[in-house]
Formats: C-alpha cells, sequence, structure tokens
C-alpha cells in the first residue's frame, strides 16, 4: 500500500483525476451543463472558476486565523463574491463577446458548490501552500471537465472544435448536442466512463492486493 | 488559574463586537476592491458598447459614415446627445457629403426564449428596408439563432418593401418584394423578426415622414 502521506503532489493530483470535482464528486453542476454548447465557453467558465478558487482558497487560507467560526461562511461568501464580480467586470472589458454569451453564468459562480465545499472543508483547514495547491488542482479538474464535455459537444453539435470546421459540409451537426439534452446526455456518458475506470482499477488493485497476501500466508 | 480558564473562554467565543467587526471590515474591503476594478473597466465597457452600436447603424444603412440619435419630443424629431431611459429614439445616418442616408430604427420584442432586440435601416424616400441587425437575442442555438448565423435569411432584409407589410413565408416560397423567407425549423424565431419590425413600423413610419415634409 503507498504511504497516506499529505504530499503536495497527492493534493494537486487528486482534484485533477481520483477527487475530479465533476466526474466524481459531481458538484457544480450548473455551469457544467449551462455553458458547455462550445469549448471556448467551456474554457473561459473554466478559467473564471480557476481564478476564483485560486484567489478565494490563498486568503481564506491565509486568513483562517482572523475569522470566528461563527462568520466564516459569510466571510468566505464575501470573498467569493469580491472575486466573481472582478472577473465578471474584467471579462466584460478584455472579452465581450464571451461574456455576452456566457450571460448569467458568470455571477452564479458565486453559488458554485465546489468553491465554498473547498474552503469550508480544505483552505480554512489547511496551510496556505497547500490550499492553494489542492484549489489549483480542483480548478484543473474543474477546467478539464468542462473542456472535455464543451469540446465533445462542439464537435457533434456542430461539427467544428474552436470555430474551426471538422468535417465537410456532408456531415449533418447534430443539434439537440448543444441543446440542454445533449448535455446531460454527454454528461451521462463521461460520467459512465468514469466510474467504469474506477471500478476496473478498484479490481486490478484487489486482485494485485490478493497476490501478494497468498505468497505471505504461505510462509 | 481563573483568569487563563477565562482567556480561553474568550478565544473560542468571540464577543459580537468582533464578529461585527469581522464581518464589516471584510464587506468594507470588498467594497473597495468591486468598486475600484469598476472604475478601471468602465470606460473600456462602454467604448466597446458604443463600437458595437455604432458598426451595426453602419451596416445596416449601407453608404452612411455618420450617426446622430434622433429622440422624438414634442411631436418631432430632435437631435440629442444624451437619450433618457423611457424616450424613444431612432438612428439618423448621414453620408460623407452629411446628407441624409436613411433611418436605422431599433425594435424589440419576444422571440421563441427571450426577448430579441435588433436594429433594422430604413429608407423612408423608397420605403424600404435595407438591411437588419440582431443585437440581443437567446434563442435556441442551431436553430433560432440563425436569424443572425443564417446569411441567406439575413438578406433577406437586404431590399425589402414594407407596403403594405412584412409577412413571413415558408422557405423558398418568396415571391412578392414585401415577403421574408422564413427559417426550417426556426418559424417562431423568424416570425418574431418580421412582427417587430412591422411594430417599429407602425410606431414610427408617421413620425418620419412628418419630419420629411418639413
Amino acid at each position: 500500500m503507498p504511504e497516506k502521506k499529505q504530499d503536495t503532489y497527492q493534493e494537486f493530483i487528486k482534484g485533477l483525476w481520483r477527487d475530479n470535482p465533476v466526474f466524481v464528486q459531481v458538484l457544480g453542476m450548473c455551469p457544467m451543463l449551462a455553458v458547455t454548447n462550445s469549448a471556448v465557453n467551456a474554457l473561459v467558465m473554466g478559467g473564471a472558476t480557476f481564478f476564483v478558487l485560486v484567489a478565494s482558497s490563498f486568503f481564506v487560507s491565509s486568513l483562517k486565523n482572523w475569522i470566528p467560526k461563527q462568520v466564516r461562511i459569510s466571510t468566505y461568501i464575501i470573498i467569493i463574491a469580491t472575486f466573481v464580480t472582478v472577473t465578471d467586470f474584467t471579462l466584460q472589458a478584455l472579452m465581450p463577446v464571451v461574456h455576452k454569451e456566457l450571460g448569467a453564468f458568470i455571477p452564479l459562480i458565486v453559488a458554485n458548490c465546489m468553491i465554498l465545499g473547498r474552503q469550508e472543508a480544505f483552505a480554512s483547514r489547511n496551510s496556505v501552500r497547500l490550499a492553494v495547491v489542492d484549489a489549483l488542482g480542483m480548478a484543473s479538474g474543474f477546467l478539464f471537465a468542462l473542456f472535455s464535455l464543451g469540446a465533445v459537444r462542439e464537435i457533434l453539435g456542430e461539427g467544428a472544435l474552436f470555430g474551426f470546421k471538422l468535417f465537410s459540409d456532408d456531415f449533418e451537426p447534430w443539434v439537440i448536442m448543444i441543446l440542454p439534452p445533449g448535455g446531460f446526455i454527454t454528461l451521462g456518458l463521461l460520467l459512465l466512463l468514469f466510474n467504469w475506470l474506477k471500478e476496473r482499477k478498484d479490481r486490478l488493485v484487489a486482485q494485485l492486493d490478493e497476490m501478494e497476501i497468498e505468497p505471505r500466508f504461505r510462509s | 488559574m481563573k483568569p487563563q480558564t477565562q482567556q480561553t473562554v474568550n478565544a473560542t467565543e468571540p464577543g459580537s463586537m468582533r464578529l461585527v467587526a469581522t464581518l464589516g471590515f471584510a464587506g468594507l474591503l470588498s467594497g473597495l476592491i468591486i468598486v475600484s476594478v469598476f472604475e478601471a473597466t468602465l470606460p473600456t465597457i462602454t467604448a466597446y458598447k458604443a463600437r458595437i452600436l455604432q458598426e451595426a447603424v453602419f451596416k445596416v444603412l449601407p453608404g452612411s459614415t455618420r450617426l446622430q440619435r434622433l429622440a422624438y419630443r414634442k411631436d418631432k424629431l430632435a437631435v440629442v446627445e444624451e437619450v433618457g431611459k423611457e424616450e424613444e429614439f431612432v438612428f439618423g445616418g448621414y453620408n460623407s457629403e452629411g446628407a441624409l442616408v436613411g433611418y436605422a430604427i431599433p425594435g424589440s420584442g419576444p422571440g421563441f426564449q427571450d426577448i430579441i432586440s435588433l436594429l433594422y435601416g430604413y429608407l423612408p424616400r423608397q420605403r424600404k428596408v435595407v438591411g437588419m441587425e440582431i443585437l440581443e437575442s437567446r434563442e435556441t442555438p442551431g436553430l433560432g439563432d440563425k436569424i443572425y448565423k443564417d446569411a441567406a435569411f439575413v438578406a433577406n432584409f437586404d431590399a425589402l418593401s414594407i407596403d403594405p407589410e412584412i409577412v413571413a413565408v415558408k422557405r423558398g416560397s418568396k415571391s412578392a418584394p414585401n415577403e421574408v423567407d422564413a427559417i426550417t425549423g426556426a418559424t417562431i424565431s423568424s416570425k418574431a423578426v418580421v412582427r417587430i419590425i412591422n411594430q417599429a413600423n407602425q410606431q414610427w413610419l408617421q413620425r418620419l415622414q412628418i419630419q420629411q415634409g418639413e
């Protein structure tokens, strides 16, 4: 069995894969389903969430000794909401076209349960370094999940990726993929894939354990 | 011994002043950050919105290079710099010699999912619509959004007679100059665009006619 040490690398990698906020924890579904109808929208949404999560985790972790526990949730929300508003204005100024597409979903990052969850469950109990690493991992995992969904939906629904046509004109886009049902179908299939991979790995680990235990018994 | 126990109690149970102060300080700091970012980004955002609007006016009124806001005040059109919130207005498009090309009329109304707002160019002498641009819409991606993504549909509005009124017909059956080929699979959105223009025409043509007569 590998050592259960809280090392930095483990904290980063868990968000990316083992505890992926979308595919494993199934958190933050609202932006996940709503804005992933193209790869660009998914990337910008993922980027905005990334910034908010990392900045909030950093501040919550650095200020954890000054925040009384009775008002911690309100304080976390103030910190998160500040960064979300900053992101909202910045996107509106720098990328107005994408901002228009994402519409109400940028302000809604405040209510993304993954972000508040990380503050409560991790950043407020760990050192600044670990909190930032954890946030980086979780945010990358979220970005990766949004992008996978957005890319699949855009390729099938528009026959394009990042707006570049991938197929000849004979390809008939599956319009349903960029509509809400396409989001549910794609997410369901991706969850299926992740659970299947996990089950296969668990079975493999169990088999290896058995193989290791048996010789010990013989000796 | 006694003061020490009191201290630990104080440390675990902070007074209500401390709680209020923490939240107040967090709110103050947050407000300061938000207001400074708002102030810093506002010029860029306003400039972008103005540019988009200007580009839309020049697009729906081919040949125009300068625009003026015309508000309808006291039964006549007046050139205004700033338009009040409730005020109705159109854009006058002028060519490089300063002559009036036509009017760009904003209109909005319910579409399939949400309010569609658009701008269209109108030439009062020919009584024709010469261009249409969707400014804001949340129509179904892949179907309803063709009202601005489908070049063939938008081209319907490049030379469209408004008499007696604009009519949306089944795709491919356009035969009269006042008919628009609707989009297959997005009939409601197509009809909404036509209806919005007809409504704006009803509201404005009379007023613009008076202006012409003077």
